[in-house]
Order: C-alpha cells, then sequence, then structure tokens
C-alpha cells in the first residue's frame, strides 16, 4: 500500500528538548540526539526518517515552534 | 523502486507545516516543554488565518507571559497583576472593531484579578480570554495557587495543599458560565495534537465571537508548568491528565448569544 512520506527539519539551536514532539509522533521518528545545541539542550531529529509520513503531529505540540514538516505528493510514492 | 531521500522530501512545493508568520524570531524564555509557548503558537496561526493582524491587541498579564509581547507580532499592552480584562475594557470601548484579547495565568486571572475577571464577563464585555491553567504560580517559583489541586505539593504547600488550611480549588471558569455576559465558554488543553486542534477551534470561535458583538469568549487551558510542579514536560501531561481533568474537564461549558443574556433580567421595575 502506498504509504505517506514526509520529513521534518527541526531548528536544533531554538529545540529545548523537551521530548513532546517524540513522544506525540505515531511513528517513532524522533529521538533527541545525543549531542546538544549550544544552550546545552540535546535538541529533537528524525532518528528513523524512513518512517516519516508527514502528519504534522509533531509540530502541533511543539511549544517552540521550531518544527517545518514536509509531505510528498501521495501519487510520488511507488 | 528507487529510494527516496529526505532531501527529495524537504523542498518547498511539499511545506505542509511551518512556524506561524505572526510568531516572531525571538527565543521563547518559556522553560522546556512549557503550555504558554503551545498557545501562542495557536493564536498566532488563527491571527494568521483570519488575516487579523493589524487588527489585534493583546493584553498580557503578570505571570511568566508577561512578557508575551515578545513573541506575537502584533500590538500589545501589558497590564497589572489580574487587571488585564479591565485594560482590555477600555481599549475594546474605545475601538470597538478592533480584537482584543488578555491572555492570564491562573493566578493572574483567578487570584488577584478575581475582581476584574468576573465583572468583566459581567458586563459581556466583547472580548477574548484566554485563561492558562497550570495550577501553579509558575514565574514566582511554584507556589499555590487557587486552582492548586487538593494535596499537590507546591513552595507554600509543602504538605500538599489542605482542605481545612487552604480550602478547595477554584473552578473559575463554571462560575464564569453563570454569568449572563458570558457568551462562549469552553475549557481544553494542548497536551496532544488532537487537542491542540480543538483548542485552535476554540480560539478561532472567540475571535470569530468578538466582531459578532455577543458578550465575552473565555477559554480556559488546562495547563502544565514543569519547572514549578517538578515533574519532567512528558510526565507533567500525565499528570495533568490523571490529576487535573477529572476535576477540570474539557469541553464547551456554555454556547449562547446575546438574546439567551438578555432573557437572564426581564423583570421590569414598577413604576
Ligand atoms: C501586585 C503584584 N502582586 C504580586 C506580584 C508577584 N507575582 C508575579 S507573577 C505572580 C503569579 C503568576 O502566576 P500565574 O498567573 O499563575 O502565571 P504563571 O506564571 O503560572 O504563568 C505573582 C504573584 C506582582 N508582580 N504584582
Ligand atoms: S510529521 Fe508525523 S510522522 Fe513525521 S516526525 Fe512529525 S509526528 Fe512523526
Ligand atoms: S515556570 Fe512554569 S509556567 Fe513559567 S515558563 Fe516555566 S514551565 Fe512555563
Amino acid at each position: 500500500m502506498a504509504k505517506a512520506r514526509g520529513a521534518v527539519v527541526v531548528e536544533n539551536e531554538v529545540c529545548k528538548g523537551c521530548n513532546l514532539c517524540v513522544v506525540a509522533c505515531p511513528q517513532d521518528v524522533l529521538s533527541l540526539h545525543k549531542e546538544v545545541n549550544s544552550k546545552g539542550y540535546h535538541y529533537s531529529h528524525m532518528s528513523n526518517p524512513e518512517a516519516c509520513t508527514g502528519c504534522t503531529n509533531c509540530a502541533a505540540v511543539c511549544p517552540d515552534s521550531c518544527i517545518t514538516v514536509y509531505r510528498l505528493k501521495s501519487t510520488v510514492v511507488a | 523502486m528507487t529510494a527516496i531521500r529526505v532531501e527529495d522530501i524537504i523542498k518547498p512545493e511539499n511545506l505542509v507545516y511551518k512556524k506561524s508568520s505572526v510568531l516572531t524570531d525571538v527565543p521563547m524564555h518559556y522553560c522546556y516543554g512549557c503550555s504558554h509557548g503551545v498557545v501562542h503558537k495557536i493564536i498566532a496561526e488563527v491571527i494568521e488565518e483570519m488575516g487579523i493582524q493589524g487588527e489585534v491587541v493583546g493584553i498580557a498579564p503578570v505571570g511568566c507571559s508577561v512578557m508575551a509581547y515578545y513573541y506575537l507580532d502584533i500590538d500589545w499592552m501589558q497590564a497589572a497583576h489580574g487587571r488585564a480584562p479591565a485594560v482590555a475594557t477600555g481599549y475594546k470601548r474605545v475601538n470597538p472593531k478592533k480584537y482584543v484579547f488578555a491572555y492570564q495565568g491562573d493566578g493572574d486571572l483567578a487570584a488577584i484579578g478575581t475582581a476584574e475577571t468576573m465583572h468583566a464577563v459581567n458586563r459581556g464585555e466583547n472580548i477574548v480570554m484566554i485563561f492558562i491553567n497550570n495550577a501553579i504560580y509558575g514565574m514566582t517559583g511554584g507556589q499555590m495557587a487557587p486552582t492548586t489541586m487538593v494535596g499537590q505539593v507546591t513552595s507554600t504547600s509543602p504538605y500538599g495543599r489542605d482542605i481545612d488550611l487552604n480550602g478547595y480549588p477554584l473552578k473559575i471558569t463554571e462560575l464564569i458560565a453563570q454569568l449572563p455576559g458570558a457568551a462562549y465558554v469552553t475549557r481544553q488543553s494542548v497536551h496532544t495534537p488532537g487537542n491542540v486542534r480543538k483548542t485552535k477551534k476554540a480560539i478561532r470561535k472567540a475571535f470569530e465571537n468578538s466582531a459578532k458583538n455577543i458578550g465575552t469568549s473565555f477559554i480556559e487551558v488546562v495547563s502544565t508548568c514543569n519547572s514549578g510542579w517538578k515533574i519532567d514536560p512528558v510526565a507533567s501531561n500525565k499528570w495533568m491528565e490523571e490529576n487535573m481533568f477529572p476535576f477540570y474537564p474539557l469541553g464547551d461549558l456554555k454556547d449562547s448569544t446575546r438574546d439567551d443574556a438578555n432573557t437572564y433580567m426581564v423583570q421590569k421595575l414598577k413604576k
């Protein structure tokens, strides 16, 4: 079955590593990076990018509005 | 089938969500995971979608959100502690075409500002009131608020809120719903994507109401203050679900019109 493919971009320097997007993602795409940003926060990133459907759930719950979401038009998927 | 690379997806034509243009680029000072940021974002998105950026005025409170004016690129005023509804009243009466909203925490709205809150709604001011109920005074270091739960440990209730000593948690939203001036009263939360979407609908409806001149629209957002509660943001959401939602249930409390309000007092004085 054709599954939507998406991807997110997290603005690393704005992310505070609250983990709310990680638990909001229904596909387990995100986790906190082992690296930290300049403020010392473990920022969120796509550790399982193939699973992203571009549903925007992560961005909806982000308090710091640091997530941008992209989704491929479904017709593209083989 | 050729593999799709992430770079192929991250292209302008595939964009489905980006930060609202009504939010500034100033990084928010809020603690990680704080509900204030989520509610700011929702308000910004509603303002952007309604195309009213130049017509809206926010009244910032005293509390953690005192500096809300740094984050939403709209006109703001900042009121003394608890007085946002009074300032909103003045602004709206002089500029009736503007969309005016007061944004307040529970210490601000339900403690020091109780009189302003009740009377602004009782007058049916055509304003939007957004009430962040995180059951604690966040800014000043996690003291007990009127909305603090029974048994909840805060810096001023170190053994937990005690009814005999501290009284009961205040359901101010239920009180507000009794007032004839209240057109729309609802209680929402922002801890899941679904709840964020519901809160957005509620805030949009509230802003639309203020253009219809039907009275006050009041939105409580049951929220978390992970620093004050001393639990991490994810666990705070769980604590809120388990402990606050049974006492502060989500949903609409009132959805009425000015006509409903006018039937509230029909008694004519005898000549
Ligand atoms: C007249 C006055 N009294 C007391 C204070 C101290 N004070 C600042 S913020 C605050 C309470 C804030 O709590 P809340 O409204 O719940 O907002 P939060 O910080 O939790 O978002 C208090 C008591 C003040 N600034 N002014
Ligand atoms: S867009 Fe949806 S699937 Fe993709 S990371 Fe965000 S929550 Fe997960
Ligand atoms: S103290 Fe509480 S309300 Fe204030 S910014 Fe931190 S988490 Fe938010």
